[in-house]
């Protein structure tokens, strides 16, 4: 592969970004080369400037952004001082661009195969009908099911999967020398993300297609790419091959990524027979408004221990803690906090009911209230639940503060906003914890943030629940969260428990084969992880793809 | 196809409510009137007999609800009742309060609704090209000279009151430079140039409130609709920027647009009140300030009736039209 | 600018032929460019539809440099044509000044927020913060400015403004006497207490009204929000002037002859017309924070409703708010002012400047011969215009720069 001629040469590219009628540097200098057929990973957390250097590659920036310096050269062809009509020339026709989210990236106008085949019609590489044919060809590569009509239907009449491989067909449909992949399957579920994932590895094979793939999770990376670039807030910190890059980082910021899959909790012991729940959820249905979203599910969670509960978007994992606090009353069911029945609505519930269990949000931003102090925002709770004010408070305050590991005297007068993504998720259990619960569910906590950070919010969960002894509804789709810190999971779909026990039971087959569907299909570091897996599915023959099942 | 017919009918259901709502709205405010139209209609000083005798003639003896269903009836059969105004003339006349005589209020309105119509509708015909170019040329070039330059303009146009505009144009194209007249002096039977050229000025005027707000609305919508994934996507197929306009914007951009127009259209109905008054245009907007003034009840009524019927009419347009051009709706799953 | 009689026909030809000039020079213009700077991207990709905007750009700067320079030179009748021109260029050269000054002086005077404040703003935006301090200023001291009483019969009828006793002025009454020999600037002065205080008074009623019931209705959702809604959609289904007349018909006729009854009837009844925008504002915008997670956690919490309506919701709305406070107060100024201007509303013997634009109007007819006079209606309609105008800039700025800060 080395031998091959360089496609794409990158050198000290630099971008600028306009805020406040000021040109900011984004990019300080990224540079890379690409040889046909190969593919590039390109890593690093958000904010790192990855797509931007992705988009630069095709000689594209955004509105307010510029290339700034360096140079683009695509097959002998500077991209950065190029006319608008020779880059168009080459774009879509030998470079080609596959959004993270295609959902939005499909003109809700058109048919998908008139989409699909206006690249090659108005570069005069086919002709309509060929093209037409070609797509059904690809969308049958592609493994998409009705590869004969499904063009013809409209991009809303189509699922998210499904419409990321017709995307990814379109992209192919001047039979490019360079993808770019954008995240193309961040915003997926990982049973749909296996699919993409495959037909996107095998198309790219098949062509020699070289490639840019571009996205935050390492696992896929690992299977995706022969080289992997990692960025940090527009500088570059390290480039080699993948396997290379996986056994053996060189930069310390790498070892810290590759670092943060280590964490695991130590296993508790089995719990005792006669314990009492915390909160036991049993035999509970709900519905918004006439549409059924809970069937009849029940699980405990014991003291000191931390229950995950599992699922894909749309499993109703969600919707089970907006019944535990009372948001939605169950229409259905019972809901016990330490032995005794809660009233369902939360309006019923007396204060102290309502302090007993606490909630941590995904997202901190919207957790916080923007126009407060941090020590206001954890004040509240201290002197509505306990009572304290003045000097009692502020030191409740700099004692929870000091718990989740902040400065109190740098912390307390700043607002969310001067806040990092980690930061605020401390803040929103430092206010959790002011009620001095006995309980806390915790909602995607760790999604939102990189995975340095969210590897931090894990150790300082886990510290707190051994101090304290929390119990915690841990609600992730990540199962390599769950990995980490649970002791027992509980796996939902379609607002159906589907099954539930102890962590290391749960790890260990035989199971339904929806939690082994579930369970396996979570990427792995191991760049063989994916083509191993699908020996084992036995999907991986690419050529006779009627007979794969979707 | 069904789900939009249901959608559009549903529609359609609710505009005749609020119409409805709308009609009961005004006849409930004209009865919130002290004393009662007889005494209204002669004033002070009026002969016990001759209030009886009018109270008789417009049936105020009955209950609110069965004049309300009676002037609802002669609402839709056309019949709006007759003029305080020509009532009392005729009465000073000395002739009997009989209708022998006395022009209806539909009859008072028909040719003044032809007039507003035709004024709207020039207006309308320079307003709307003119701001969907300037709009869609200001999104194009968003932050240019040009753009920077149009943004204070049409800021300035919207922030002025219409009687300063038409004073404005007025003084330089009327005064100064006489191209226009400065009156509207319309009446039946004139030539068509001629009836254009006295409604210019007043269109004119229209025009420049109208199309400072269609632009801005457009040029929003554009902007929203270029920074679209599907839009950046098209561009980074290579495909012309002019077939991007065309084949990736211009579709998905047809909803917004007619929803923008159909608002500012009925934006027209309010403005041409004022703008009829400056240039004593023989207009509905006239008539209804007149009969504001001498609190001539069935005509205001009238009016009124007539303003929210088109003001509802036309978003009801928009609304339909933006429903028909969502393909998420014209191709359901 | 037209050579030719100024025919309906001969304008149509005269603009059809400029057109063509124009984009001939725009093509030629980018031609030479390119020939310049030895194609550079700008020049070279710069499309057909730019260069033709430079044409117009420079055809239009040239065209007002000359009629600026043929207006110097004019004298006698001639130059009464040009009156308007000169004015209109003096004032937009003066406003920019004091504009750029304002926000020089911003920016060295004043607390770092506010310093901070002047240094992003664009002078639009400053010319919009100093034209409502100055009317700000006008409005409240109106009596100490003025030279005359609002109500006072100070001499003569109709004395010509200018005070060149030559012409038929009068130096104690700079800008005339109107029909009953009332002092023209004073009522101007007044107008700017009477217009501004009754359009604030009412734009602040209708925000009480709007923003408790909008957000009521987002906080509390089901029956109060589809009362308030519903209620809301009918009285919007009428055009508001149109509404705003009928009800003033209604309103005049309880109010008989008591001028001050029928103002407070006419701010009550505009408040209510506009709150059912800032209701359908703030419940949007209360909508939007309800759903945040820190409402949630204040709900779960167990705090009363007027704690999470007074110290979670509102100091989150206040930015959106106050844009909209602008943009209602133009609203309503404006409604006012066309009220008045219709003869509806505001009544003798108050000053107000819809109510003057009105009365003055007749002296547009002697714009060829007395300016002067002819201006007397443009001021008190630009006096309205110049204060809306001023809002608008500001608020375009803070719409523009709270919607910068999300994306």
């Amino acid at each position: 592969m080395s031998e091959q001629e360089i496609l794409l040469s990158v050198k000290d590219l630099k971008i600028e970004g306009r805020s406040d009628e000021t040109w900011n540097p984004i990019i300080n200098g990224a540079s890379f080369d690409l040889r046909k057929g190969e593919v590039l990973g390109m890593i690093g957390e958000s904010g790192a400037g990855k797509s931007t250097v992705g988009l630069a590659s095709m000689g594209f920036t955004r509105d307010g952004c510029r290339i700034s310096g360096g140079s683009v050269v695509f097959d002998g062809i500077d991209l950065v001082t190029a006319d608008a009509a020779t880059k168009r020339s080459l774009l879509g026709k030998r470079i080609a661009y596959v959004a993270q989210s295609a959902a939005a990236s499909f003109n809700p106008a058109h048919r998908i195969i008139d989409q699909h085949t206006e690249a090659p019609t108005q570069h005069g590489v086919y002709s309509k009908s060929e093209s037409e044919e070609d797509a059904m060809d690809l969308y049958n590569r592609l493994r998409l099911p009705n590869p004969e009509e499904i063009g013809f239907r409209y991009p809303h009449q189509v699922s998210g999967g499904q419409l990321q491989r017709a995307m990814t067909a379109m992209a192919m449909s001047c039979r490019p020398d360079l993808i770019i992949f954008d995240e193309p399957t961040t915003a997926l579920d990982v049973t749909t993300q296996i699919e993409v994932l495959a037909s996107i590895r095998d198309i790219v094979e098949q062509f020699n297609t070289a490639a840019i793939y571009i996205t935050h999770d390492l696992a896929v990376v690992a299977q995706m790419a022969d080289r992997i670039k990692v960025l940090l807030r527009g500088d570059e910190v390290e480039e080699s091959e993948t396997r290379s890059m996986l056994s053996n980082p060189k930069e310390e910021y790498t070892k810290s990524l590759w670092a943060v899959r280590s964490f695991q909790r130590d296993l508790k012991a089995p719990v005792a027979i006669n314990s009492t729940p915390v909160v036991s959820v049993q035999n509970v249905s709900a519905a918004y408004g006439k549409v059924p979203v809970l069937h009849d599910i029940s699980f405990d969670i014991h003291p000191g221990r931390t229950v995950a509960v599992v699922g894909e978007s749309g499993s109703g994992k969600s919707t089970a803690a907006r019944c535990i606090t009372g948001l939605l009353p169950p229409t259905k069911g019972v809901i016990q906090f330490d032995g005794e029945n809660l009233p369902l609505d939360y309006r019923q519930r007396n204060r102290g009911q309502l302090r007993q269990a606490q909630m941590i949000y995904q997202m901190a931003d919207t957790a916080l209230n923007p126009r407060k102090k941090i020590g206001e925002i954890i004040g509240r709770p201290v002197e509505f639940y306990m009572g304290l004010k003045g000097a009692e408070k502020r030191k409740r305050v700099e004692q929870l503060l000091e718990q989740i590991e902040l400065e109190p005297s740098q912390y307390i007068d700043r607002l969310p906003s001067e806040l990092s993504g980690g930061q605020k998720q401390r803040v929103g259990i430092a206010r959790s914890l002011a009620a001095e619960p006995k309980f806390i569910i915790c909602d995607e906590v760790t999604s939102a943030l990189d995975q340095l950070v969210a590897e931090g919010i894990l150790r300082l969960l886990a510290d707190l629940q051994d101090t304290l002894g929390l119990s915690y509804m841990f609600i992730t789709h990540d199962l390599a969260t769950v990995k980490s810190i649970a002791d027992e999971v509980v796996v939902m779909k379609e607002g159906k428990v589907i099954e539930q026990g102890p962590k290391v039971e749960m790890f260990q087959p035989p199971h339904h084969p929806y939690t082994d569907l579930l369970l396996s299909s979570v990427p792995e570091m191991d760049p063989d992880w994916l083509t191993n897996l699908l020996d084992e599915r036995g999907v991986d023959n690419i050529g006779d793809a009627a007979s794969a099942k979707i | 196809m069904n789900s939009v017919l249901g959608i559009i009918l549903q529609r359609l259901g609710l505009g005749l409510l609020t119409l409805l709502v709308v009609s009961v709205l005004i006849f409930a405010s004209v009865n919130a009137l002290p004393g009662d139209f007889a005494e209204a209609i002669l004033g002070q000083g009026a002969t016990p007999e001759a209030v009886a005798s009018i109270r008789e003639d417009l049936g105020l003896n009955k209950n609110p609800f069965s004049r309300y269903f009676s002037w609802l009836g002669g609402v839709l059969t056309g019949d709006f009742g007759t003029s305080f105004a020509q009532a009392n003339m005729s009465s000073f006349a000395g002739s009997d309060t009989g209708k022998g005589g006395i022009e209806s209020v539909a009859a008072q309105i028909a040719p003044r609704f032809k007039n507003t119509l035709f004024l709207a509708g020039v207006a309308a015909a320079i307003a709307i090209p003119l701001a969907l170019t300037l709009g869609i040329l200001a999104a194009l070039y968003r932050n240019s000279v040009y753009d920077r330059a149009v943004n204070v303009t049409t800021l300035s146009a919207i922030s002025s009151p219409e009687f300063f505009l038409a004073y404005i144009l007025i003084l330089f194209l009327a005064f100064l430079n006489p191209i226009l007249p400065s009156l509207s002096n319309i009446y039946d039977g004139m030539a068509f140039s001629e009836r254009l050229q006295k409604t210019l000025l007043p269109a004119l005027t229209l025009t420049l409130a109208v199309t400072a707000q269609l632009m801005r609305m457009t040029r929003a919508a554009i902007i929203n609709l270029l920074a679209s994934p599907y839009i950046e996507m098209a561009r980074l197929k290579g495909i012309s920027p002019m077939r991007v306009i065309v084949r990736h914007a211009l579709p998905n951009a047809l909803a917004p647009i007619i929803n923008v127009v159909a608002l500012n259209l009925a934006y027209l109905i309010t403005g041409v009140v004022v703008i009829e008054v400056v240039f004593v245009y023989p207009g509905i907007g006239q008539l209804f300030v007149d009969s504001v003034k001498i609190r001539d009840i069935p005509v205001v009524q009238a009016c009124c009736l007539l303003f929210a019927a088109a003001y509802i009419l036309l978003n009801l347009i928009a609304d339909i039209m933006s429903i028909l051009s969502n393909p998420r709706l014209r191709h359901p799953k | 600018m037209f050579p030719l009689e100024p025919t309906f026909f001969n304008i149509v030809v005269t603009l059809i032929g400029y057109g063509l000039a124009l984009a001939g020079a725009g093509f030629l213009f980018r031609l030479v460019g390119r020939k310049v700077t030895n194609n550079k991207p700008y020049f070279r990709d710069m499309p057909g539809g730019v260069a033709i905007g430079f044409a117009i750009g420079a055809f239009a700067i040239a065209w007002v440099v000359y009629t600026y320079i043929q207006a110097q030179l004019a004298e006698g009748p001639a130059a009464n044509k040009y009156f308007f021109f000169l004015v209109a260029v003096h004032g937009i050269i003066i406003f920019a000044v004091a504009a750029y000054i304002f926000r020089f002086l911003g920016r060295l005077i004043g607390t770092e927020g506010t310093k901070k404040a002047f240094r992003q703003m664009p002078v639009t935006a400053a010319f919009g913060i100093m034209i409502i301090v100055l009317y700000a200023i006008v409005s409240i001291f109106a009596g100490v400015i003025a030279p005359y009483g609002q109500e006072e019969i100070v001499g003569n009828a109709n004395v010509v403004p200018g005070g060149d006793p030559a012409m038929g002025g009068d130096p104690a009454y700079l800008l005339g006497t109107d029909q009953i020999g009332r002092d023209i600037l004073s009522r101007l002065i007044y107008g700017a207490q009477n217009t501004v205080g009754i359009a604030f008074v009412t734009t602040c009623l209708a925000f009480l009204i709007g923003t408790t019931f909008g957000f009521l209705a987002a906080v509390k959702g089901g029956w109060m929000d589809q009362i308030c809604s519903r209620t809301v959609d009918a009285l919007m289904a009428i055009p508001q002037l149109i509404f705003a007349l009928l009800l003033m018909t209604i309103a005049t006729a309880w109010a008989g002859t008591n001028n001050v009854l029928v103002m407070v009837y006419m701010v009550i009844i505009i408040a209510v017309l506009d709150s059912t925008r800032v209701f359908r504002l703030s419940r949007a915008v209360g909508i939007n924070i309800v759903v945040m997670d820190y409402i949630e956690a204040a709900k779960l919490r167990g705090e009363t409703l007027p704690y999470l309506i007074f110290k979670e919701i509102l100091p989150n709305a206040y930015a959106p708010l106050l844009a909209e406070f602008g943009l209602r107060f133009c609203f309503v100024f404006l409604t006012i002012a066309s009220l008045s201007f219709l003869g509806i509303g505001i009544k003798p013997p108050l000053a107000d400047w819809g109510t003057m634009v009105r009365d003055l109007s007749g002296f547009l007819n002697y714009a060829q011969f007395l300016p002067l006079n002819a201006a007397l209606p443009l001021m008190a309609a630009g006096a309205i215009a110049l204060l809306t105008v001023g809002v608008n800039f500001l608020v375009d700025w803070m719409l523009h720069r709270s919607s910068g800060l999300k994306e």
